[in-house]
This record gives C-alpha cells, sequence and structure tokens, in this order.
C-alpha cells in the first residue's frame, strides 16, 4: 500500500509535467488543426533556460528573495521567454504556410523541431546539464510512511494551479468560449466576430509559456537535462493529448495525469524496462474501443 | 478494358531523356567519386527506397505513418537474427524479411486501420516506439540488447559473386531501387493505384463507388511495409550490424519528410526528397555543428516557398485518344 501511494504521487508529479506540456499540443491543434512537432523541443529550451536563469541569477534573486524567490522567478521569465519564442514561431514558419494545407506545416514544424533541439545543443553544448544542487530545495517529510520532498509538494501545487487557473478561463470565461469556438469551426467562429488574430496569439503564448514552466520543473525534478529531451517529452505528451482527446482541454489533462500514473504504476509493479511500452499499448488499445479519445466527442462525418 | 486501351499517357521527350541522363549518371558515378561518397550514394539509395515504401501509404493513399522505421527494424532484425542463429544465406532471407515485415504490417494495423488523420498518425508513433523498446529490450535473448546483432554475413549470389565493396553494394541499392520503381510506376497505373488515389482524395466518395477502401489501406500497408523490410535486409548486410538506435522515431519523421519535400505521391520527387535528406547534411559538413542547425531552417524555408514539394506529382493527365470515333465505329 505505501509503495503503492508513492508511486501514485510520482506518477501524478510526472502525469502533472505531461500534461502541462499536452495543453500546447491540444490548444494549437484545437485552434490550428497542426501537430506542433517543435513544442517538444520549446519544453526542452524552457528547461535550459531554466537552467541558466537559475545558476546565472542565483546570486542576485536568491540573496535578494531567497531560495524560492530565485526558483519563482527562474519560471515566470522562462515561460514568458518560450512563449514569446512561441509566436516568433508561428509568425516565421507556420503563418506562411496555413492557407496551404496541413501536410507542409507539419514539415514546417518538424523543421523548427530539429532547428531548436541543435540551437540548444550549439549554445548549451552536447553533455547533460544538470541544475545545481544548492538552487532547489531537498527538503523531505515522511507523512504516514510515505516519503515525499517539498519540491514534489510545491510542484504538484503549482502545476495543478496552472491547470485549475486555464481550465477556468477555458470553459468558463467568454475568451474561452471563443477559444472552444474557434476550435470546433475557425471559419463560423470568424463570421461570429470572434477576432481569430487574438485567440492564435494567445494559443501560441500560453501553449509554449506552460511547456516552458513545466520545463524548468522537470528540471528542477530530475535534475538532469539534456538537449534531446524534447523529442521524448513531447512524444509522451502528445500521446497524452491523443489519450485524452484531441483538441479538447480537460481531455489533454486527464490524458497526461493518467499518462503519468500508468507509466508509474507500470514501472512499479510490471517491469521498468517495458514502462514506455504500456503507455504505447495503452494507448493503441484505448484507440481501437474509443477512436476519439477518451473524452473527444464524436464528430458526425460531413459529406 | 477496352477504355484503357484508348487512353494515352501524355509523355514527353524531354522526360524521357531526362531518365536516361540520370541511369548514365548513376552508373559512372561511383567509378568517379572516392569510396566515402560511394557510401553516401548507398545511404541516399537506402532513403530512397525507404522514401518509396513510405510513398505508398503516404503519397498514394495519404496514410499519416510516423512509424515507418519500425517495419525496417522487422525487416533487418529478421535478416540479423536468421542469418547470425542459422547461418541462412541474405539472398534467401531477403524475400523473407519482406514477408515478415509485411506479415507484421498486416497484423498490426488490421485492428488500427479504421483510424482517421492523426489518430492512425499516433498509433503509428506508438507502434514504431514499441518496436524499437522491445527490441532494446531483449526479449527472449535474441535481439542482443542496446548492442543490437552483429557480425551478418554478406549478401552472396554463391561462388565468387559476394558483394563486399562499396561499389557493389551501391549497384545492388540502387538496382534493387531501380526495379522497384519500375513496380511502382506499373502499380500507380493500375487499378490499386487508381483506388489508392481515389481513396486519398475522398474516402467516402471511395466507398461510395465500392471500394473496399480496409483492404486496400491495408494492402498498401503491407507493401510499404514489404518494401521497408527488403530495405532493412540490405541496410544489415552491409553495416554488418543492427541496433536499435538506427530505427528511433527522428529516422520516422525524416521518412516524412522525404515524401512530403518531394511531393507526395510522386516517384521523382521521393527520389529528390531522398537526396535533400542524405546528401544536404554532407554537402553541408564544414559548418560541423550548425549543419543540423541549417538543416532544420531549411525544412521550413522549402515548405514556404514549395508546399507543394520539389517536384509534385502532376495530377492525371490522360489523353484520351479517338474515343468517340471508335464508339462510333462500334455502334455504327
Amino acid at each position: 500500500m505505501r509503495i503503492f501511494l508513492e508511486q501514485m504521487l510520482n506518477g501524478l508529479t510526472i502525469g502533472s509535467f505531461y500534461a502541462l506540456i499536452a495543453l500546447g499540443y491540444s490548444m494549437v491543434y484545437g485552434v490550428m488543426k497542426l501537430i506542433n512537432f517543435a513544442h517538444g523541443d520549446l519544453f526542452a529550451l524552457g528547461s535550459y533556460l531554466g537552467f541558466t536563469l537559475l545558476v546565472w541569477g542565483n546570486a542576485y534573486a536568491t540573496v535578494t528573495f531567497g531560495i524560492w524567490g530565485g526558483l519563482i522567478a527562474a519560471i515566470l521569465i522562462a515561460a514568458i521567454g518560450i512563449g514569446i519564442a512561441g509566436i516568433i514561431i508561428e509568425r516565421i514558419a507556420y503563418r506562411p504556410i496555413y492557407s496551404v494545407g496541413r501536410l507542409p506545416a507539419v514539415v514546417s514544424a518538424l523543421g523548427v523541431s530539429i532547428f531548436l533541439q541543435n540551437i540548444i545543443m550549439v549554445i548549451w553544448g552536447p553533455r547533460y546539464q544538470a541544475y545545481p544542487v544548492s538552487v532547489v530545495p531537498t527538503l523531505r517529510f515522511e507523512i504516514g510512511g510515505i516519503h515525499i520532498t517539498l519540491l514534489q509538494i510545491v510542484i504538484l501545487i503549482l502545476s495543478f494551479a496552472l491547470l485549475a487557473i486555464l481550465y477556468y478561463i477555458i470553459q468558463k470565461t467568454t475568451f474561452g468560449a471563443a477559444i472552444r469556438a474557434c476550435a470546433l469551426d475557425r471559419d463560423t467562429a470568424a463570421l461570429m466576430g470572434i477576432n481569430i488574430e487574438t485567440i492564435i496569439f494567445f494559443i501560441f503564448f500560453l501553449g509554449p509559456a506552460l511547456g516552458g514552466t513545466a520545463g524548468v520543473m522537470v528540471g528542477m525534478y530530475y535534475r538532469q537535462i539534456s538537449f534531446t529531451m524534447g523529442w521524448n517529452y513531447g512524444l509522451k505528451a502528445f500521446t497524452a493529448t491523443i489519450l485524452g482527446g484531441i483538441g479538447n482541454i480537460p481531455g489533454a489533462m486527464l490524458g497526461g495525469l493518467l499518462l503519468g500514473i500508468i507509466e508509474m504504476l507500470g514501472s512499479a509493479y510490471i517491469s521498468t524496462a517495458y514502462k514506455d511500452v504500456f503507455v504505447f499499448l495503452i494507448l493503441i488499445l484505448v484507440l481501437i474501443f474509443r477512436p476519439r479519445g477518451l473524452l473527444g466527442e464524436k464528430v458526425a462525418e460531413k459529406v | 478494358m477496352k477504355l484503357n486501351k484508348n487512353i494515352k499517357e501524355k509523355g514527353s521527350i524531354f522526360k524521357n531523356w531526362l531518365i536516361i541522363i540520370v541511369v548514365i549518371l548513376f552508373v559512372v558515378l561511383p567509378f568517379i567519386i572516392n569510396a566515402y561518397w560511394v557510401d553516401v550514394l548507398f545511404f541516399f539509395g537506402i532513403y530512397a527506397l525507404l522514401g518509396l515504401s513510405l510513398n505508398i501509404v503516404l503519397g498514394e493513399v495519404g496514410l499519416f505513418d510516423l512509424g515507418h522505421m519500425g517495419f525496417m527494424a522487422i525487416g533487418a532484425y529478421t535478416t540479423a537474427i536468421l542469418n547470425t542463429t542459422f547461418g541462412i544465406p541474405i539472398i534467401i532471407l531477403l524475400p523473407i524479411s519482406a514477408i515478415t515485415a509485411g506479415a507484421f504490417a498486416w497484423l498490426v494495423c488490421s485492428p488500427i486501420i479504421h483510424l482517421r488523420g492523426d489518430y492512425l498518425c499516433i498509433v503509428t508513433i506508438g507502434m514504431g516506439e514499441i518496436v524499437r523498446l522491445v527490441l532494446i529490450n531483449n526479449p527472449f535473448g535474441i535481439t542482443g540488447g542496446p548492442n543490437g546483432v552483429f557480425g551478418i554475413d554478406f549478401l552472396s549470389f554463391g561462388g565468387p559473386l559476394i558483394i563486399d565493396s562499396s561499389i557493389e553494394n551501391y549497384f545492388v541499392i540502387w538496382i534493387v531501387v531501380g526495379l522497384t520503381i519500375l513496380g511502382l510506376i506499373n502499380l500507380q497505373r493500375s487499378r490499386i493505384g487508381r483506388a489508392w488515389n481515389c481513396i486519398r482524395e475522398d474516402e467516402i466518395a471511395a466507398e461510395a463507388t465500392g471500394i473496399d477502401v480496409r483492404s486496400y489501406k491495408l494492402l498498401a500497408f503491407v507493401l510499404g511495409a514489404g518494401l521497408a523490410g527488403v530495405a532493412g535486409n540490405i541496410y544489415a548486410s552491409k553495416l554488418m550490424i543492427v541496433s536499435p538506435e538506427s530505427f528511433v522515431f527522428m529516422e520516422s519523421c525524416l521518412l516524412f519528410c522525404i515524401v512530403l519535400i518531394g511531393g507526395m505521391g510522386s516517384i521523382p520527387g521521393v527520389l529528390i526528397g531522398a537526396a535533400a535528406i542524405s546528401l544536404f547534411p554532407e554537402f553541408f559538413r564544414t559548418f560541423a555543428q550548425y549543419r543540423m542547425l541549417i538543416f532544420g531552417a531549411a525544412m521550413v524555408v522549402m515548405m514556404i516557398f514549395r508546399p507543394g514539394g520539389i517536384w509534385p506529382r502532376k495530377r492525371g493527365a490522360f489523353k484520351v485518344e479517338s474515343l468517340l470515333i471508335k464508339a462510333g465505329e462500334e455502334n455504327g
């Protein structure tokens, strides 16, 4: 039971990373019908940006605001930076080819992904980088026999708060309704007076910003980052998006959390080496029996 | 049948000349350049074969397949394992690898073939990743884990005819590519090819016309996987080693790009796309660590300026020749 609860907790932590990254995929897909393959690498860029901020900014932020001030500042700056990067990428690489069709945009996204991955390698070097121990809180608790670190609690609170805020924005506000309308039918939404430009701007800022936040948190949690990690996390998060139903924002959150829990329980009880195999097997099984994903609505085929 | 005889495809003399020049170039080239570049051209050939095989699935039928390397891995590992444990010659394993990869495709694609667009895309990604992860984990101790299987024989036609030099391997792969192209051109014009294109353009209309969409889609996957298996066989015997890191998701993405950079469903396009993917990083070797950076940027620029691909396939330019007169003759 103790192991089960601990693994659930670890699964939730990892799942919240996946959920945060998956939101970026899902929002962009919903509005643009584009699989943004560069998203995973934006996440990795966020991780590296956070690393640099924590190492260089350590002296300033930690001295003036303490260790928490340093961390929050790093997360905020990385999130804003990655959000801006997302907007720039949209302007340069995606905007000119939206009108042509979906597939050229996929190639363009893959190109951006390769570009970002290599720019990280050129700037920070091909070796693994480690988040310094001094900037990450290492306090550990034991509650009812369950080991939990302070960092884990902070990550869980922060990511669930972000998910809740986003859920509120998307489901309850007028702006969220506009985003959902765009996801349903962009042309009709435009005819109803929704400013598509603003929506796209928002989507391409918020998605990568959440990804960047997840990047810094992954860096703090695992402390080791590499320039290729964007592919791995991106693939998992994309899987989570599909699992929950692509374009569906609560679905992406649910998919991410489920994926993290499946991965952790699978590696704890069955086999560590095959943990990714379970993830993909469950995805395939879900899609065979529920082709629209868990929360995806069945869309009638238009002829 | 009668209708087919009266339809003639538009051919241009320029195109025929171009083909002859390209073929002569490919025959002469390996004797002019050094061994390193012959090897580069060999990998160009492998990418061309893989591109052609993915082109069946993605270009002809429009099914998003981002796990195509999984099929090649099945072919390569079939060759490697059967050759190293049982000593079966590579030439016999060539069809066996193709059949194994095709059978695997049939097995895994049957339950998922009804999925549309991006859902099919993620399932094929998942399938490719599962193949790779299983290979890394060394099931029953036959795949050698992360190290892979090594000590694979050269291709041999019996007697002194052993393919062991770069130039010989180069000719093997390009003869296979050439035969594949001939086969695929015929396939494009056949009933199957037309059915595929019909499904790509409008699946519902195709189904309404009486095309068995499910079977034709499966056929595309099986044929594509079989060709990828052939590529895997040749790859394994050339390198003498297969390991899981040759079949990563990134490679599947590159194959996807080969088809799209060249132009969907266009055979010369696939060749150009394969050349772009395999030769581009070589030409930019002087830029060392910046070359992949340039490569990524080039892909974006390319798609902005030529979103349809470098050599897009012309929409069925058929010229109906004297159809009316013939029909009139029959009536009268």
